[in-house]
């Protein structure tokens, strides 16, 4: 009995081995790592899924630490290419960027509040809560629920970016996680505010859900203008990398920039470059 | 067979395996408790050596990217809506049992039981839904924003109403039909009998199922995330939006970094101690068993 055992484990161990060696391409496996934005990271994370499938040879790693960490390991070479949620400023001139997509925040309300418009300084106000009702907008007389988003969102960066505010300043009466639960509490609250991403905004907005996005300094929030980079409250996504991409990593950014993966980039709520 | 063995009270051979790997066992099951606090320990110890632990009592407020680490906040709200749903579910909970199990006619009594199943095995986020979008907009009609400190204890105690309801049923059941019968043969009335002589006697099997529904609204997470509102603040009133320690962790865990991250493994701990320190308390207060 022990020794039947034994040689099952024996067969099972060589098979195993066996299975290994055989596995093992002719070929090297060539590595790629990409560190940086982690609003890139979890997209680029999915691009690299589909990415290695298609390319059995290549193994891409993702790292996160923020867009300074992939500007500053792009230029030092301990990454192939970074990822950074900004356009590349003046003294990064020299590092390439390729945007694989758009990202556009958009100020939603409920559709039932007359509010057709807000400036930039009435948002302010609102989210610093020196203004409290609706009705010194223009609106109901009805105190006002400020939805604001959980600290480290990229989301909140953006918005706080733009607005010029800090997190201490903004007086929420809500905070929410993901988009979806700003939109279920907004379209439950006629007299809430609060700012998701442009494309489930829009996407929930048409599919008769009672929410209604506002524009900024004049311009209509939609899809379609944050893709022609119209619309204020956006920025790109960008992979950054040292001298102009060659060999694995250009095929990765043009798989990346290619319309194969326009699904990965909608259902994380950005927008693509092109369709 | 017995009676052949020398000492009847000495384990025999198959027993003490059996002893041996149950033993193994409890071991493990023990040691994971442990293990779970010492991961806990040495994740947040990087920022206990460079933070003091005061700060995560004296900041001004909870903003971890501003390094700003205030979570008494979120103790005092977990403390609360744990405490208001306990208030709310207990005595619903042993009253739906004590109908069930001595009011109700029989068929009734089957049937309700089984939908107090069926109510026990509702996913959290199905309650965390229905109250997002049915029960915070008819808070918000009494005082704005409808996501609150009273919505989230709504919530949590319709979920642990059959948790107590079931537990304290069992704990019923398990009554010896020799009480019922001399308390019906010294002539005692229903009410008279289920006072005196059956919730006494099923006391422990009620306090652990108090304690187990506790325990489940401490830890719930998804359902308070929807309906509580996430403000980091002390509760003013029932209306006020108020964060959970778990829910603090659910939010912000996926995008958190370096510090921030490891603050969040802090309000895990303290959610840890608070566990433990509910459960030793509960042992110091237990009554001694009631044999009537």
């Amino acid at each position: 009995m022990k020794k039947l055992g034994l040689l099952i484990i024996i067969l099972m161990l060589s098979a195993t081995a066996w299975g290994y060696f055989k596995a093992k391409p002719n070929t090297a496996i060539e590595k790629l790592t990409l560190t940086g934005s982690s609003t890139v990271a979890p997209l680029a994370a999915e691009i690299a899924k589909r990415f290695e499938s298609l390319y059995p040879n290549v193994r891409v790693d993702v790292q996160t630490g923020g867009s300074s960490r992939g500007i500053n390991d792009t230029r030092s070479g301990l990454a192939n290419i970074g990822m950074a949620s900004r356009a590349l400023k003046k003294n990064e001139s020299e590092l390439f960027s390729y945007t694989i997509a758009l990202d556009g925040i958009s100020i939603i309300i409920h559709q039932a509040n007359p509010v057709i418009s807000l400036d930039k300084q009435q948002i302010i106000d609102i989210y610093t809560g020196k203004i409290v009702n609706w009705q010194d907008v223009g609106g109901n007389d009805a105190p006002i629920t400020v939805v604001n988003k959980a600290a480290g969102r990229s989301t909140l960066e953006l918005f706080l970016h733009y607005f010029g505010l800090k997190n201490t300043q903004v007086k929420p009466h809500v905070v929410i996680g993901d988009n979806q639960q700003g939109i279920k509490t907004v379209s439950g609250n006629p007299n809430a505010i609060g700012y998701v991403s442009v494309g489930s905004a829009e996407y929930e907005a048409t599919h008769n859900v009672p929410i209604k996005l506002l524009p900024l300094e004049g311009i209509t929030a939609s899809v379609e203008n944050v893709r022609q980079r119209n619309f204020p409250l956006s920025r790109p996504l960008n992979l950054i990398t040292r001298e102009a991409a060659t060999g694995i990593a250009k095929t990765f950014i043009e798989f990346a920039r290619s319309t194969q993966v326009n699904d990965l980039i909608e259902a994380q709520y950005f927008v693509p470059v092109e369709n | 067979m017995t009676l052949l063995r020398h000492n009847i009270l000495s384990l025999s051979k198959t027993d003490q395996q059996l002893s041996l790997l149950l033993r193994l066992c409890a071991l493990i099951s023990a040691l994971l408790v442990a293990l779970i606090l010492g991961f806990l320990l040495s994740e947040s110890l990087p920022i206990l050596q460079r933070v003091s632990i005061l700060n995560f009592m004296n900041d001004p407020s909870w903003h971890p990217v501003q390094g700003l680490y205030n979570i008494t906040p979120m103790l005092s709200a977990t403390l609360l809506s744990t405490l208001g749903a306990l208030l709310l579910a207990t005595p619903l909970g042993i009253a739906s049992a004590l109908f069930s199990r001595y009011y109700a006619p029989p068929l009734l009594a089957a049937w309700y039981r089984r939908l107090i199943e069926l109510l026990a095995g509702i996913p959290s986020v199905v309650y965390g839904l229905w109250g997002l979008t049915t029960l915070a907009p008819l808070v918000a009609q009494i005082h704005p924003p409808g996501v609150s400190l009273l919505t989230a204890i709504l919530v949590l105690a319709l979920m642990i109403l059959p948790t107590v309801a079931l537990t304290v049923d069992a704990a019923l059941l398990a009554v010896p039909a020799a009480y019922h019968s001399s308390a019906a043969a010294l002539g005692l009335s229903r009410w008279a009998t289920i006072r005196s002589v059956i919730i006494p006697a099923a006391h422990s099997g009620i306090r652990s199922g108090i304690m187990l529904a506790a325990g489940r609204a401490i830890g719930e997470t998804m359902a308070v995330l929807m309906v509580a509102g996430n403000v980091v603040q002390h509760p003013h009133s029932l209306f006020d939006s108020v964060r959970t320690l778990t829910a603090n962790i659910a939010l912000e865990m996926s995008y958190a970094m370096g510090d921030h991250r490891v603050a969040l493994f802090v309000s895990g701990l303290a959610l840890m101690l608070m566990i433990l320190l509910l459960v030793s308390m509960s042992e110091l207060f237990k009554r001694k068993e009631v044999y009537v």
